[in-house]
C-alpha cells in the first residue's frame, strides 16, 4: 500500500521543516504526496507557511530539514532554473521591458530553442489564452485580468508537468476571479499538469481544487477533497476557516461512539457527532453550517433536535435570507433560508424555535 | 455640462464647430475666463523662483557667455572713482578702418598711435590697453605703459619716434592683434581657448607645441571624467543592490553611511584623502609595516591623477548610488525569480531581466557624475598635483591670477556648449524620459 501510494507520487514533501531565523518553525514536519494530474491547493491565513511550502518547492528557499522530491527525484539541490516548474507569481511578474511574445520566447529562448519553434510555441501559447493580438504590446499596456492570462501562458509556454501558482488572482475583481478560476482550472485539466495553487480565498480552493490542504501554524489541518474539507472538517479550526459556521461552547457530558450529548454553557443539552472529542468533561466546540439549521416546523425532519431562539436580526439577500438568532447565549448565530415561495419571513423580537439534524452537528475541539 | 449647451444658432447650422456655452459665448473663450484666475495664482506662486533663477542663474550665465566675445580692454576705459567712460584708441581704430589687414604701419598709423598713447596717459589707461594685447601677444604691456610715459615727448617722424623706444612697435604680429582689439567683439578667445591664434596676415594656426595647454587639459578632462563615471558606477552597482534588497530598518542604517560624505564639508573630505593618500600616509604607512612595500618604494598616489581619481570617485558616488538606489527599490524581486523559474541561470536573469530594468537609474547617475566631474574644481585643486588638474582649474587660474575673464568665460562656455551636446546626446540614444533621478 505504501509502496503503490510511492509509485505514482509525483511531488512529494517528506518530513519538512523550515525556519528563517533558527528558533521559530514555520513549516512544521511537512508531509504531502501528489499525483500527477491533480489540482492541489493550499489554503491558510497568512503566514500559516503555505507560501513558504510553495516556495521551497519552486526552489526559491530551501528546506531546514527533510525531503522534496519531484517525480521520484530529490529536488534539495536543484536550482530553480533546472527544476522545470512553471510559475505564476501573485503580481504576475511580467518582464515590464519585453513585449508580451517576448516574455513568452524567454523561457524557451534560455533553453535553446530555434526561432520558428519559438514562435509557433508563443503563438499557440497566446492563443491558448485567447490573447493572440496581444503579442506586440506591452504589459502595461494590459489590463489585469490579460496581464493573469499573460502570465500562464509564459509558465505554460514551455511544457512543464509541474505549474505552481502564488496567490495568481489575488489583484482582480470579483467577477473576473471566477472567470478566471474556471479558466485555470479547464486548462490545467485539459492539459493533464499537475497543480499546486496557493490562495486564502476559499471559495477559489473549494471551486478550483481536486484536494485542498488547509495550512494553519505550518502544519497541514486537513487534506481533502473539497466536499469533505467542508462537510466534515477534523478540527475546530477547519470547520471556522472553511465556509460560514456557527459555534456553541459546551462540555462533553457523554461520548459513546458515533454519538455524544454536550451540554452547553447555559445548561442545554444537545446531540452532536464527535469528531475530535474523546472524553467525558472535555471543553468542546459544537459546530453547525448555517445552511443546515431549519426554524419552519413544516420543513423539519424527523429526529431533529430542537432548541429555541430569539431573532436579532432578519436581512433579505434576494436569494437567501440570512437571520442572526440569540441561540444558547450565542449572539452571532446565523441562519441562512432559501427565498421560497412558502418561507415564513421572521421579524426581529421573534421568539421561534429551530432544529436540525444531530449528525449536521459536529462536537470539536475547544 | 450644464453651463455649456450647444446655442441655437449651432443647433441650425451656421457654425456647427462653434460650441458655445448656455448665454452664447464661445465655449473657449469661457473657458479661458475661468482657468485664467488658476493661471494667474499658479505664476505668483513661481514668479520668485523665476525671479531667483533670472538673477542669479540665468544673467550671470548670458553675461559670461557675452564676456567671452566681448572685451573693451582697448576701445573703452572706465574711471573706477567716477565710472566715467572714455574712448580709447580711436585714432589708431580709424587708421585701421582706413586700411586693410596686411597694410604695413606707415607714418600716419604711427601718428594715430602717438595721439592715442597721449590719451592713454591721461586717463591712466596705458596699463589696461596693454594687458589687453599681452593676452594674445605676450610682452606687450610694458612696451604700452612705457610709450604712454613717454608720449608727451614724441615728436614727428613718429614712426621713428615710437621705435626708438622698442623696435618691437614694427612686429606685424602685434599690429594684428591691435587691429582686432580695436573693436570690442572678438572670436580670438575662443581660438585661444582651442590652443589656435592668428598669423600676421590673420590666418587661423595652432600656437607653438609647448604653449598648447587647453586642447590638452580638455582631453584630459573628458577622459578623466569618463572613467570616474565608469569607478562609480562599478563601485555603487552592488552598494545600491544590497541597500535596495535589504529591509528597509537596514538599508536606512546604511543609507546613512552613503550619505554621511554629503554632510561633511568637501574640504574636509579632501583634506582627509590627502592623509591617507600621501606618501608618509596612512595607506603607504601601512603598506610598509605590512612589509608589502619597501620604505623607499612608497606609492605615488598624491599630487597626481591617482589622487584626482580617487578622491573624486569617492566624493561623487553618493551621486551614482541615489539614482540606481531608486530605480532599483521598486524592481520586485519576484522578477528575478520568475526568471529563474522560467529556466534562466541567475546570470541571464541578471543580465535579461534585471540589468535592463536598472538603465534609467543608470543613466541619470552616469549623467549626473559626469557632469559634476567635467566641471570639479576643489579636488583636483587640492590633490590633482600638476597632472591631474582639470580644466575648471584653469578657469579658475584664470579669473583668479592672469584676471583674462574673456578667456576663462570663452573655456567655461566651451565647457557648457560640450555638456549641453553630450547631454543632447545622451537623448537622441537614450531618451531623457528615461532618466530617473529619484
Amino acid at each position: 500500500m505504501a509502496n503503490s501510494s510511492r509509485n505514482n507520487a509525483f511531488v512529494e514533501f517528506e518530513r519538512v521543516q523550515k525556519s528563517y531565523d533558527g528558533e521559530n518553525l514555520v513549516v512544521k514536519d511537512l508531509n504531502l504526496t501528489l499525483p500527477k494530474g491533480e489540482f492541489l491547493t493550499m489554503l491558510g491565513p497568512s503566514g500559516s507557511g503555505k507560501t513558504t511550502c510553495l516556495m521551497m518547492l519552486a526552489g526559491f528557499e530551501t528546506a531546514t530539514h527533510g525531503d522534496i522530491r519531484l517525480d521520484g527525484v530529490s529536488i534539495n539541490n536543484i536550482p530553480p532554473h533546472k527544476r522545470g516548474i512553471g510559475m505564476v507569481f501573485q503580481n504576475y511578474a511580467l518582464f515590464p521591458h519585453m513585449t508580451i511574445a517576448e516574455n513568452l520566447s524567454f523561457p524557451l529562448e534560455v533553453r535553446g530553442m530555434g526561432k520558428s519553434e519559438r514562435e509557433q510555441k508563443v503563438k499557440r501559447a497566446l492563443d491558448m489564452v485567447e490573447m493572440g493580438a496581444f503579442g506586440g504590446r506591452r504589459p502595461s499596456q494590459l489590463s489585469g485580468g490579460q496581464q493573469q492570462r499573460i502570465a500562464l501562458a509564459r509558465a505554460l509556454v514551455f511544457e512543464p508537468e509541474l505549474v505552481l501558482m502564488d496567490e495568481p488572482l489575488g489583484a482582480l475583481d470579483k467577477q473576473l476571479r471566477e472567470k478566471m478560476q474556471f479558466e485555470i482550472t479547464r486548462l490545467a485539466h485539459n492539459l493533464g499538469i499537475t497543480t499546486v495553487y496557493v490562495t486564502h480565498d476559499q471559495t477559489e480552493a473549494l471551486t478550483m481544487s481536486d484536494r485542498v490542504a488547509v495550512f494553519n501554524d505550518g502544519r497541514i489541518q486537513q487534506l481533502a477533497p473539497p466536499n469533505e474539507l467542508y462537510e466534515a472538517p477534523v478540527n475546530s479550526f477547519v470547520a471556522q476557516f472553511i465556509g460560514e459556521n456557527n459555534t456553541l461552547e459546551g462540555t462533553i457530558k457523554e461520548i459513546n461512539g458515533n454519538q455524544a450529548l454536550v451540554q452547553l454553557d447555559d445548561g442545554e443539552v444537545i446531540h452532536c457527532k464527535p469528531v475530535n472529542v474523546y472524553k467525558t468533561g472535555e471543553r468542546a466546540r459544537v459546530s453547525i453550517r448555517p445552511e443546515r439549521v431549519e426554524y419552519n416546523k413544516d420543513r423539519m425532519q424527523e429526529g431533529a433536535h430542537t432548541i429555541k431562539a430569539e431573532v436579532l436580526e432578519f436581512i433579505y439577500m434576494g436569494d437567501i435570507f440570512r437571520t442572526r438568532l440569540k441561540v444558547a447565549g450565542n449572539e452571532e448565530f446565523i441562519i441562512k433560508t432559501r427565498n421560497a415561495p412558502d418561507q415564513v419571513r421572521l421579524q426581529a423580537g421573534q421568539l421561534i424555535e429551530i432544529g436540525w439534524m444531530p449528525e449536521d452537528c459536529h462536537a470539536l475541539d475547544a | 455640462m450644464s453651463d455649456a449647451t450647444l446655442s441655437p444658432a449651432a443647433m441650425v447650422g451656421t457654425t456647427p464647430e462653434q460650441l458655445t456655452t448656455a448665454d452664447g459665448k464661445p465655449l473657449k473663450q469661457a473657458l479661458m475666463r475661468a482657468q485664467s484666475h488658476a493661471r494667474r495664482r499658479a505664476f505668483l506662486l513661481v514668479a520668485p523662483l523665476l525671479a531667483f533663477i533670472l538673477l542669479t542663474f540665468v544673467m550671470p550665465i548670458g553675461q559670461m557667455l557675452h564676456r567671452s566675445v566681448h572685451n573693451e580692454g582697448f576701445t573703452w576705459h572706465e574711471d573706477v572713482a567716477s565710472g566715467q567712460r572714455t574712448p580709447i584708441m580711436t585714432n589708431l581704430s580709424q587708421w585701421f578702418d582706413q586700411n586693410e589687414l596686411g597694410t604695413e604701419p606707415d607714418e600716419a598709423a604711427f601718428a594715430a598711435l602717438a595721439a592715442d598713447l597721449i590719451v592713454l596717459r591721461e586717463v591712466k589707461a596705458a596699463g589696461q590697453a596693454g594687458t589687453r594685447i599681452n593676452y594674445e601677444r605676450s610682452g606687450s604691456r610694458s612696451m604700452f605703459t612705457k610709450a604712454a610715459r613717454r608720449a608727451q615727448r614724441l615728436e614727428a617722424p613718429y614712426k621713428e619716434a615710437i621705435v626708438d623706444l622698442d623696435e618691437d612697435w614694427l612686429d606685424p604680429d602685434l599690429w594684428r592683434v591691435m587691429r582686432d582689439a580695436s573693436s570690442s567683439y572678438t572670436a580670438n578667445f575662443y581660438l585661444a581657448a582651442l590652443d589656435r591664434t592668428k598669423d600676421a596676415d590673420g590666418n587661423v594656426t595652432q600656437v607653438n607645441e609647448n604653449r598648447q595647454v587647453y586642447v590638452k587639459l580638455f582631453q584630459r578632462t573628458l577622459f578623466l571624467s569618463i572613467v570616474i563615471t565608469f569607478m562609480t558606477f562599478i563601485l555603487a552597482y552592488p552598494i545600491a543592490h544590497l541597500l535596495a534588497t535589504l529591509p528597509l530598518a537596514k538599508s536606512n542604517l546604511l543609507m546613512i553611511l552613503v550619505l554621511l560624505p554629503f554632510w561633511t564639508s568637501l574640504l574636509v573630505r579632501t583634506t582627509s584623502w590627502m592623509v591617507l593618500l600621501q606618501s608618509q600616509g596612512v595607506v603607504n604607512d601601512a603598506l610598509v609595516s605590512t612589509g608589502i612595500l619597501a620604505d623607499d618604494n612608497r606609492l605615488e598616489m598624491m599630487y597626481n591623477q591617482a589622487g584626482t581619481l580617487i578622491a573624486m570617485t569617492h566624493i561623487l558616488l553618493p551621486f551614482m548610488v541615489l539614482p540606481l538606489y531608486s530605480v532599483m527599490r521598486p524592481i520586485n524581486p519576484s522578477y528575478v525569480r520568475a526568471a529563474r523559474s522560467l529556466g534562466a541561470t541567475s546570470w541571464t536573469a541578471f543580465r535579461r531581466v534585471y540589468f535592463p530594468q536598472t538603465v534609467p537609474g543608470i543613466g541619470a547617475g552616469a549623467l549626473l557624475v559626469f557632469i559634476l566631474a567635467v566641471g570639479y574644481y576643489i579636488t583636483p585643486a587640492l590633490v590633482g598635483g600638476a597632472d591631474g588638474q582639470l580644466i575648471s582649474n584653469l578657469i579658475a587660474f584664470h579669473m583668479q591670477n592672469s584676471l583674462n575673464w574673456s578667456l576663462a568665460a570663452a573655456l567655461a562656455a566651451l565647457l557648457l556648449g560640450g555638456i549641453l551636446l553630450l547631454y543632447w546626446l545622451y537623448d537622441r540614444l537614450v531618451g531623457i524620459d528615461n532618466l530617473k533621478l529619484g
